[in-house]
Order: structure tokens, then C-alpha cells, then sequence
């Protein structure tokens, strides 16, 4: 198996952090995807990613944890989103943009500030693209603290949140305070946005945000099982990724390694592409299921 | 700052404002913010990659956001659009990252990819840049009529033969195309500002399309010239201008329509429509 396992796969402690907070984040991630998905607030997902990016680049210039610059970012541009809260989907996008747009001057600024005031070199890349091999061992306690605080949210507000998903008036006709629940569910959002943008980049925060929810809502239609499929989508991306990251070193004789991000990105395109064979296709949903289609907006 | 090495940059940046004006009108008009912003991260996959196998960079910016652009239009008939939209930026930049650990790249050219450069346009690149311009314009003009229809009344687009998944594949390859000319000078991280900010503003002031194209070309003018020479005195960023510009000018057109309490206008006038529905 060592053309598999390249030496020290199994003994270097990058790899086992990397693994790790990959899978912490993956999972956390996939919970709070299938909901985003559902919603179809993948742009709202993608942008937090960019605006809490902003918020680390800021924090980084000010001296300021970064987790701190990560998270408050994604908070903040939460509740500018649900402020400008436009309910129209057109609309809602524009604000999401212009947000968006809004943020990634911002962070071009911090990047450029940062960048003559020290000599940090590659600090684009890193934040886009993250570092997973290079995460501090302390992180890991972060990122579990915060991420089991983010499934706590989704478990307290996931029913009223599906309820409010499939019909807001259905939902507020029930009593259901929907304000409340959108609001926490962007908290859920920013946290577990910021979180992986922190330990994983920006790209990679979308990537597992948005790929593994999608690809297990096109196999199945229940919300338990499409969590599942998500985490599991997510974890085995996440740990064939590093898997293979890792074996790309030697793989010509620069010992330029293929940045994990590709990847983990490109296996779950794969997956996605996988969902889209005809035989998939019909495998999935020749099985009829008992619940009738609960989510409008949500394909098949 | 009108020095003959700054000449290039007002002068792409012209170019630049006017096909993000008339692009970003239709942008705005069909709800397409987030494949607008996903297609530049195609262009700058695109520079990665001409740049890592030797060939002009003007040509990978443009393969790959045509062909992010295609693959939003292919899987988007199938699946949710906004996850298409998503998965395609990811692979995109995914695709850059890889690019990139295979050079020696330097952190000033991603930086300038990404968030724009004033100063690194070649007095060779205007041309093709223009070139490229000129055909986005084209199309605009040439699907100008189907494209209004389908955006706006899709059903009797429908009924008059315009299907609306031929349209959308086409709008997403013109905004590849512009998007491609723009991303040295803005940046691939913020051309889509300029293309939903000022031309979002040009729609609060007037709801008849062609005032609102000339208006948001304006708009897009001011915004890059501003950013320019704000940039060319404080030494930072263009990007942050054009970002923090472009949400000026959407909060302005906001506020104002909010004070005429008239609304952001949902729909183009209806008289424009029907001159357009009727032969």
C-alpha cells in the first residue's frame, strides 16, 4: 500500500490537525449546508465566506486574533444581509452582491495595509486558499468549541427552521417566530462560515459548504438522510484530499505539492457530476419516498 | 496622474465602465449577481493557467470564463442554479489554486489579478481589449430584444420563440467575454461590483432600458474614473474604491427611490415592453 500511503502519511502531525479540523469543519459544515441549500442561499453562504475573510485580514492589521476578525465579520455581514433583508430572491441577491463587493474591497485594503506594513508575502493566497497543513495545534479546541456551539444552534431551531423554509406564512400561521429562526440560523451560518474560512480558506468554506448539501439532496429527499449524506460526502472529501495532497509531493521532482483545496474541490465536483449519470438518476428516485416533496425549489 | 504610463489605465478603465454598464443593466435585470461574480474566478483561473503554460494571458482569461460560463448554463438546466453557480466558482478557483503552486507566481501578480492594478496594462493589450469590447456591445445589441423579453416576460418570450435556456447560456458567455477584458485592470474579484452597483443605481432613477443603460454606463464611468485617480494619489487599492464606490452609488439609488417611495422598479416600463412584444 505505500504507493497509496506515501511514508509518514500515518505518523505526521500536520496530517492527523489537517484531518481533524478538516472533518470538525466538514461535518458542521454539511448540517448547516443542507439547510442553505434548501433555502437557496447558496450566494448568501458563498459571501460570508468573502466578508468574514475581510474580517480576519482586518483582524490580522489591527493585531487582533484572527478567529475574533473571522467570526465578527461573518456576524456582521449576517445581519447587514438580514438588515438590508429584501425578501424578493432578485433583490436579496443585489444586496448580497453589493455586500459582497463591498467586503472584498475592504480586504483587498487590509491585504495591501498588511503587506507594507510587514513582510508577509503570499497573503492573498493564504486567505483565499487556506493553509490546512499548516493549522496550530490550539486551533483545534477552537474550532471544536465553536463548531459544537453551531450544531447546538441548528438543533434547537431545525424544526421551526424547515417549517419556515418550505412555507414562511405556513410557518408564521403556526406560531412560529420566523424572524427569530432566520436570525439564528444566520448566526448558525456566520459561525460555521467563519470557522472554515478561518481554517480552511475561503474557497474551501464554500466548497463544503454548498458541494456535499447539494450532492445529498439530489440523492434523497429526507432531511436526516441528506445531513447524513452530506457529513459523509464532506468527511471522505476532506480525508481523500489530504490523502492525496500529501502524496502529490513526490509526485514530480520540484516536490511542488498540489494545494489541498484542489482536491477536496475536485472530488466533490466529481460527486456532484456523479449524481447528474442517468442510472443515479433513476436509481434514486425510482424509490418512491413516503413524504411527498416538501421543498419547492429544491430540484427532483 | 494623466502621465503617459497612466494613459493605458483611463483608457482600459473607460472601456472597462462602458461594457460594465450595459452588461451589468442586464445583469441587474435578470437576477444574475451571483454568476456575475462567479464567472471573473474563471478568468483568473484562466491568467493562472496561460500564465503556468507560457500562452498570452488575454486567451486563458477568456477560455475559462467561457468555459465557466458554459457550465453554469450546461448544469444549471438540471440542478439549482445557485448551487451550479457556487460549484463552478469553487472548481474555478480550485483550478487557479493549482495553477499557481505549479509556478513561481508572486504575491503582487495574484494580488493584481484578483483585486486590479492600475498600472499593469501594456499599451499591446488595449487593442484586443477594445476588440473584445466592441463585441460584447455587439451582442448586447444584437440580442437586445430577446434578451429584454426574456428577461422580463418570459412567457411571451416563450410564445414568440425565444427560449429562455438559449438566452441564458448566451447572457452568461457575453458577461465571460466582458468579464475577461475587465479582470487586469479591476481585478476578478470586483468587476462584478461594477456591473450590479451602478447599473442597480441607473434602475432606481428610471425604469425605460435605454435611459437606464446610458445612466448606468455613466455611473460605471464615474466610478472607475474616481477609483483611479483615488487610488493614483493614496497608493491603495483600486479594488477597494471600485468596491466601496459601487455600494455608494446602490445605497444612493436606494435612498432614493425610497424617498420617491416608488420602489426599486421590479419590471421594465410597460409601455417598453409592449413597443418591444408587438411587431
Amino acid at each position: 500500500m505505500h504507493w497509496v500511503f506515501e511514508s509518514g502519511f500515518f505518523s505526521s502531525h500536520p496530517v492527523h490537525v489537517a484531518i481533524v479540523v478538516g472533518s470538525i469543519v466538514s461535518v458542521v459544515s454539511a448540517v448547516v449546508g443542507v439547510f442553505t441549500v434548501m433555502r437557496g442561499q447558496s450566494f448568501a453562504g458563498h459571501s460570508l465566506a468573502d466578508v468574514s475573510t475581510a474580517g480576519g485580514s482586518g483582524a490580522v492589521l489591527f493585531n487582533v486574533n484572527p478567529l475574533f476578525g473571522f467570526v465578527a465579520g461573518g456576524v456582521v455581514g449576517a445581519g447587514a444581509m438580514e438588515l438590508v433583508g429584501v425578501h424578493r430572491a432578485r433583490g436579496r441577491d443585489l444586496a448580497t452582491g453589493i455586500v459582497l463587493g463591498a467586503s472584498i474591497g475592504l480586504a483587498a485594503l487590509f491585504l495591501y495595509l498588511g503587506a507594507t506594513r510587514s513582510s508577509t508575502t503570499g497573503a492573498s493566497q493564504q486567505i483565499l486558499f487556506g493553509s490546512i497543513f499548516e493549522i496550530d495545534g490550539s486551533t483545534v479546541a477552537i474550532v471544536a468549541v465553536f463548531g459544537v456551539i453551531c450544531l447546538g444552534i441548528m438543533a434547537a431551531v431545525q424544526r421551526p427552521l424547515l417549517l419556515s423554509s418550505v412555507s414562511i406564512d405556513m410557518a408564521a400561521a403556526r406560531g412560529v417566530p420566523v424572524r427569530v429562526v432566520g436570525l439564528l440560523y444566520m448566526l448558525a451560518l456566520a459561525l460555521a462560515v467563519g470557522l472554515s474560512s478561518l481554517a480552511i480558506g475561503a474557497i474551501l468554506s464554500t466548497a463544503l459548504l454548498i458541494g456535499p448539501a447539494a450532492v445529498a439532496l439530489r440523492l434523497t429527499k429526507r432531511i436526516g438522510w441528506a445531513i447524513v449524506a452530506a457529513c459523509l460526502t464532506g468527511v471522505g472529501a476532506t480525508v481523500l484530499g489530504v490523502l492525496l495532497a500529501y502524496d502529490s509531493y513526490d509526485w514530480n521532482s520540484r516536490h511542488a505539492a498540489w494545494p489541498v483545496s484542489f482536491f477536496i474541490v475536485i472530488i466533490i465536483f466529481l460527486a456532484y457530476l456523479v449524481t447528474e449519470l442517468p442510472f443515479v438518476h433513476a436509481a434514486t428516485t425510482r424509490r418512491r419516498d413516503v413524504e411527498p416533496v416538501m421543498f419547492p425549489g429544491v430540484d427532483r | 496622474m494623466f502621465a503617459g504610463f497612466m494613459i493605458n489605465a483611463w483608457v482600459v478603465a473607460t472601456i472597462v465602465a462602458v461594457i460594465a454598464g450595459v452588461v451589468g443593466f442586464f445583469v441587474v435585470l435578470r437576477g444574475s449577481a451571483f454568476p456575475a461574480h462567479a464567472i471573473p474566478n474563471g478568468a483568473f483561473a484562466g491568467a493562472a493557467g496561460a500564465s503556468l503554460i507560457g500562452v498570452n494571458t488575454l486567451i486563458g482569461l477568456g477560455v475559462f470564463s467561457v468555459l465557466a460560463a458554459l457550465g453554469i448554463g450546461a448544469l444549471g438546466r438540471r440542478g439549482r442554479h445557485d448551487v451550479v453557480t457556487a460549484l463552478a466558482l469553487v472548481v474555478m478557483l480550485a483550478l487557479g489554486a493549482f495553477f499557481l503552486s505549479q509556478t513561481t507566481e508572486y504575491e503582487p501578480e495574484i494580488f493584481s489579478l484578483l483585486f486590479g492594478e492600475v498600472l499593469g496594462i501594456a499599451t499591446n493589450e488595449i487593442l484586443p481589449v477594445a476588440g473584445l469590447g466592441v463585441v460584447c456591445i455587439a451582442a448586447v445589441a444584437v440580442l437586445y430584444r430577446p434578451l429584454i423579453l426574456s428577461s422580463v416576460v418570459p412567457d411571451i418570450g416563450e410564445a414568440k420563440g425565444v427560449r429562455s435556456q438559449r438566452m441564458e447560456m448566451a447572457f452568461l458567455v457575453v458577461v465571460a467575454l466582458a468579464t475577461a477584458m475587465t479582470v487586469p485592470v479591476v481585478g476578478a474579484l470586483l468587476i462584478f461590483s461594477l456591473m450590479i452597483g451602478p447599473p442597480a443605481a441607473a434602475r432606481s432613477f428610471t425604469n425605460r432600458p435605454p435611459v437606464a443603460i446610458a445612466l448606468s454606463v455613466g455611473i460605471a464611468l464615474a466610478t472607475v474614473w474616481a477609483a483611479i485617480a483615488i487610488s493614483f494619489v493614496t497608493d491603495w487599492p483600486i479594488g477597494f474604491f471600485v468596491g466601496t464606490l459601487s455600494a455608494f452609488s446602490y445605497v444612493v439609488g436606494r435612498a432614493w427611490a425610497a424617498w420617491r417611495r416608488t420602489g426599486v422598479p421590479q419590471t421594465v416600463r410597460s409601455d417598453a415592453v409592449e413597443r418591444l412584444v408587438a411587431f
